[in-house]
């Protein structure tokens, strides 16, 4: 059998999801967040919420988010999604409101608002791309920069004494009772991609049932500020990064009452 | 006893080089070219194209989504191939 028989619409099992745009990504070759933006499109068209959902995109490296979904977006300011999100969750209680949001953004210019936001249980879901890097500005340290990595800002290395310690905040939320839903996942293989993808259908399914804030943290690489090619970022994150940031589902509470916790009786 | 028989079509102006589907094929079908696209990468290319089955790793792990995969299987039924879709 030739390739020309093989290669014909009725053969067909893998494509780029329909709701994807065709613009070229803006990523560097074999970022992570193509992946991702895969993943969400996959996770809405298969749910059905391609006219009810609405991404509100970071500021960082997923900022032009909004060229690539074909969905309803919102760009908020730096760190501030999840303020934003509330409003539009608040507002519009029958979308589906989801951020999109890395390590700088999340983890350290907006720490009051998503520590709130998951606090407050609003009903959204949070995906959280977690590199260990800002890596639009050029790779200066991050809060989630792991102790002895190498970035602009840290030549030798992330050291305690000056520059403290990486920040878990997956870890911080999970104890939040707001939150449903808290998972950290990554996108290196096939099977860890296939994972990931459960685990946002899974919190998109949390949102439209209401069930709170789902927060699901991405590892994921920068291979062009890691300095070091996209397959050997890969293999970096599984020897360096998954012994401090371990994947796996935190908190998992979908299938319990959302008013688990007792207000004080008086 | 079914065999199945896979293709991969890479957007070649697409592909930005990044070798993460060389690495993520079990038959080791696809490579890397000398050659690049308009862009300046080394697009992706069927280098054993037999050996695939179609299993879609390689557009699972793709981050610009320029991977197509399409598969066949092939039933031997009195020694004549029939193609089932």
């Amino acid at each position: 059998m030739n390739l020309a028989d093989i290669i014909n619409p009725n053969n067909l099992v893998y494509e780029k999801p329909k709701l994807l745009t065709e613009n070229t990504m803006h990523y560097c070759p074999g970022c992570s967040h193509g992946v991702v933006h895969k993943l969400l499109a996959e996770v809405i068209l298969d749910l059905d919420i391609q006219e009810k959902t609405i991404g509100v995109s970071p500021v960082g490296c997923a900022v032009f988010a909004y060229n690539y979904i074909e969905i309803d977006w919102q760009e908020a300011a730096h760190g501030r999604a999840p303020a934003v999100a509330t409003g539009i969750a608040r507002c519009n209680p029958d979308k589906v409101v989801f951020t999109y949001q890395g390590d700088g953004d999340l983890a350290s210019i907006g720490t009051a608002e998503i520590l709130h936001a998951c606090n407050r249980g609003e009903n959204m879901v949070v995906i959280f791309v977690n590199n260990g890097i800002y890596g639009m500005t050029g790779g200066q340290m991050a809060p989630t920069t792991l102790l002895g990595q190498v970035t602009a800002t840290t030549p030798n290395g992330r050291d305690a004494g000056r520059n403290g310690y990486p920040l878990k905040i997956t870890e911080l939320i999970a104890q939040l009772p707001g939150t449903s839903y808290v998972t950290r996942q990554s996108v290196h293989t096939p099977a860890s991609i296939r994972k990931c993808k459960k685990a946002i259908s899974k919190a998109f399914q949390a949102a439209i049932d209401k069930k709170g804030t789902s927060f699901v943290e991405v590892v994921s690489t920068c291979n062009m500020n890691w300095k070091m090619s996209p397959v050997k970022s890969n293999e970096w994150m599984v020897d360096n990064m998954f012994p401090f940031y371990q994947p796996g589902d935190l908190k998992d509470s979908t299938k319990a009452d959302p008013a688990s916790y007792t207000p004080l009786k008086n | 006893m079914a065999k199945v028989i896979g293709a991969v079509v890479v957007d070649n102006e697409e592909c930005k080089g990044c070798g993460l589907c060389v690495v993520a094929c079990p038959q080791d079908v696809l490579s890397q070219n000398k050659q690049v696209n308009g862009r300046g990468y080394h697009y992706s290319f069927m280098k054993n194209p037999e050996a695939c089955i179609g299993c879609s790793n390689c557009a699972t792990v793709c981050p610009d989504s320029c991977i197509v995969v399409y598969r066949v299987k092939i039933q031997e039924v009195r020694n004549e191939p029939v193609l089932v879709s």
